[in-house]
């Protein structure tokens, strides 16, 4: 985490309608990170501090709720977020080894971000596609019954996408 | 004739979605007259995509591992009225005894009917249990009605039911709330985003009822943010039960009043806890709260609050419509009604499970679950998720029961059921779920902040085999010492999964510690590669895929691995064609 000076500028106008609505909604503070996470891909510095601000608390106490709870990022992520599952199910049938072969494949690790911006790797207690697993998630969108080789190839087709694009 | 497509959050990943767009346009393109529907998970994922044709009678034809290709056929099938045209896709009578065998009260409309119609929902008798209750029963009848049904919560901790309703109804102060834990946590279990996706007004409705009974004005749906489908279409569904008048002011006409809405979580497990996830709603950190007070007394805003987890409230419609009695008619003893379990890990037919209570393990996963996957041995079944521990084959004519699971040391739980086979090393299962708990351990108390951890790092070192004598009795006191001294369900619970598998499979844990070998071959670091002179063809394959160029050798000629440089990491078995690598 920067200080606040490393001044990372965001749009923070944004926010507007988000704070209208629940700024003074007590107990909303999970909610509005949530949308400006939303809004924004993650959440900067500088929006952390707007937020503190605008419902009258401390950044240390909003980075505190903020920091307790997995959901929320504090650097930018990939085009693609791929949430691989590492629940019970999918760990009995092999989800470290799909793991082990997208980080090889990314070159990243578990809460990395690709050079090129593309991926995010993170890794997540369930997704609840217990059956299907192995598991991963990228983009809301589910593949199940992965292998090494189908993971790897998965990617390669979104690489391939995101160079039409 | 009705085409449904069930279109839960696994059956979409399966495939679901993609033969619904396909069988859609080829409707809409030949003018076939035939209705196209979507329902929720019916819970066979093991052949999922699903669907259902129902003749004009009610006949139902159930096709499975349908894909898109197979779009064609079932349209041309369903024009000319012939289903045996597609008799290659439907289900075989050994597939269709999962479902037969089981007994549905919380799921019963899953797969059935279309989550997104309220329609659907109060022709098949919605809402009629909770005009019954608004109209015909005092708050008190509820409680008693519930009390008599014998209703413990599905959560995990198994709290009769009526007793926190009554508690919250009886404390005193106001307004009073209504939460529903949809947090569904344990990893390696989905029955209560099945309900949401595929009988969201059955939550609605149990909630309802809930809501007339302690007297709240404000019911809270508390779900996962993971669950992104459940959340879209419990949004509508609580939409659409607005817009019909069964959520709002003045009931039914009842005089009774409440709001509903939604709390999205925001990922971390011990906001299943009830007043961790109090915490979590009022916007803080979801760390647990000193009990007593309890919620029931002084819960969200410190206001007499009620919580109960989704398949709790699934159940409630049934037992007002059917009567309690009727409910306490299955079961044991102890425990009454179904229970909802999502049977995984290496079992042939994987899905969800409702069955009475008192049907033992072995009948649910051989005769139900079709027994372990590619026929391997069975070794232990693990319940209850981070809480819970894991059940060896001697146990396996166990009941399903709170009281006789809890006596195996594991916990119902909330209903995550993996089976396990003899490829899967017990210590290692150890750690994983210590590692998970450790993560998610919230750090208010030092044993459970720190003691995970420093089991954590034991169990480490014995699966890479650096294990010590001694290793085994530190486990057990460290385990004790959390139990004992944790303040919330997560703690006291952390270690359940080192303390059955020591208890169970102990010869493992020394397997480990004392001769440095892992039994199940799993762990890595004990084991041993090499490549069998006999079997050995000389190919070369495992060389050339050995990514650390540890396997030399001339081809036509057996090969040698250098266990130097070995890393482990199995690929030389797995390209193998001849079964030359063993691994000890």
């Amino acid at each position: 985490m920067g200080c606040c000076c490393s001044k990372n500028k965001s749009d923070l106008s944004l926010l507007d309608d988000v704070l209208a609505e629940y700024r003074d909604v007590d107990g909303s503070l999970i909610t509005i990170l949530q949308k400006a996470q939303d809004i924004y891909g993650y959440l900067p510095t500088d929006v952390i501090y707007h937020i503190a601000e605008q419902i009258k608390t401390t950044p240390a106490r909003v980075l505190g709720v903020a920091t307790f709870y997995t959901q929320f990022r504090f650097t930018p992520v990939g085009k693609y977020l791929i949430l691989m599952c590492d629940g019970t199910a999918c760990h009995v049938n092999g989800s470290e080894r799909i793991l082990s072969a997208i980080s090889e494949d990314l070159g990243i690790s578990d809460g990395g971000t690709t050079e090129d911006g593309l991926f995010s790797l993170k890794t997540v207690a369930c997704l609840g596609c217990c059956s299907l697993s192995p598991v991963m998630m990228i983009n809301g969108e589910t593949y199940g019954t992965l292998t090494p080789a189908k993971a790897k190839s998965i990617l390669a087709e979104l690489r391939a996408k995101a160079r039409e694009e | 004739m009705k085409i449904v497509i069930g279109q839960g959050s696994c059956g979409i990943a399966a495939g679901a979605g993609k033969v619904h767009s396909a069988l859609k346009n080829i409707i809409e393109r030949e003018n076939i007259d035939v209705k196209l529907g979507i329902s929720g998970c019916i819970g066979m994922c093991f052949v999922e995509p699903i669907v259902d044709i129902y003749s004009d009678d009610g006949r139902l034809t159930r096709l499975v591992n349908v894909s898109e290709k197979d779009a064609q056929d079932i349209a041309n099938a369903v024009k000319s009225g012939d289903l045996a045209t597609v008799d290659r896709l439907k289900i075989s009578d050994e597939d269709a005894s999962f479902l037969a065998q089981q007994t549905r009260v919380a799921l019963r409309h899953c797969g059935v009917i279309n989550p997104e119609d309220i329609g659907e929902y109060v022709a098949a008798d919605g809402y009629r249990a909770l005009e019954k209750a608004l109209k015909e029963m005092t708050p008190e009848d509820v409680i008693e009605e519930i009390k008599t049904s014998g209703l413990k919560g599905r959560g995990g901790a198994g709290f009769p039911t009526w007793f926190k309703w009554n508690a919250a109804r009886q404390a005193e102060g106001g307004p009073k709330y209504l939460i529903c834990n949809a947090d569904e946590g344990d990893p390696g279990a989905f029955m209560d985003r099945a309900v949401i996706e595929g009988d969201p007004h059955n939550l609605i409705e149990g909630m309802l009822i809930a809501a007339y009974a302690i007297g709240a004005i404000e019911a809270i749906v508390y779900v996962r943010a993971e669950y992104p489908l459940a959340i879209v279409r419990l949004t509508r569904a609580i939409e659409d039960a607005k817009a019909r008048g069964f959520i709002g002011d003045n009931i039914m006409g009842s005089g009774f009043s409440c709001r509903m809405r939604i709390k999205a979580g925001a990922g971390a497990f011990v906001c299943g806890e009830e007043t961790a996830l109090i915490e979590s709603l009022q916007g803080e950190r979801g760390m647990p709260r000193l009990k007593p007070p309890f919620p029931a007394n002084a819960g969200y805003w410190y206001k007499p609050s009620n919580i109960n987890n989704v398949e709790t409230f699934a159940n409630v419609p049934w037992i007002l419509l059917n009567g309690g009695e009727a409910f306490a008619a299955m079961g044991t003893p102890d425990s009454k009604g179904t229970k909802v379990f999502a049977l995984t890990g290496k079992i042939k037919r994987g899905g969800l499970v409702e069955i009475p209570m008192g049907m033992t393990l072995r009948d649910v996963i051989y005769k139900i679950g079709g027994g372990i996957r590619d026929d391997k041995e069975f070794k232990a079944v693990q319940m209850g998720g981070p809480s819970g521990g894991c059940i060896p084959k001697a146990l396996l004519d166990t009941e399903i029961d709170y009281k006789k699971l809890g006596e195996t040391g594991a916990i119902m739980g909330s209903g995550g059921m993996v089976v396990m086979d003899s490829s899967t090393c017990m210590v290692n299962m150890a750690k994983f779920f210590l590692e998970f708990t450790t993560k998610e351990s919230c750090g208010k108390c030092v044993h459970c902040r720190i003691g995970t951890k420093r089991m954590n790092e034991i169990l480490g070192r014995i699966i890479s085999g650096d294990g010590r004598d001694g290793d085994i009795e530190l486990l057990e006191e460290l385990c004790y010492a959390i139990k004992d001294s944790a303040l919330c369900g997560l703690g006291q619970t952390a270690p359940n999964p080192v303390l059955t598998t020591i208890r169970y499979f102990r010869d493992e844990y020394e397997a480990h510690i004392k001769d440095k070998k892992c039994p199940a071959k799993e762990c890595a670091a004990l084991l041993t590669y090499s490549i069998d002179r006999e079997k050995c063809v000389g190919c070369g394959m495992c060389a050339k895929n050995c990514p650390v160029s540890a396997i030399s050798g001339e081809r036509k000629s057996p090969f040698t691995i250098d266990p130097f440089s070995c890393i482990r990491c199995g690929q030389c078995v797995h390209s193998c064609k001849f079964g030359a690598v063993t691994v000890e």
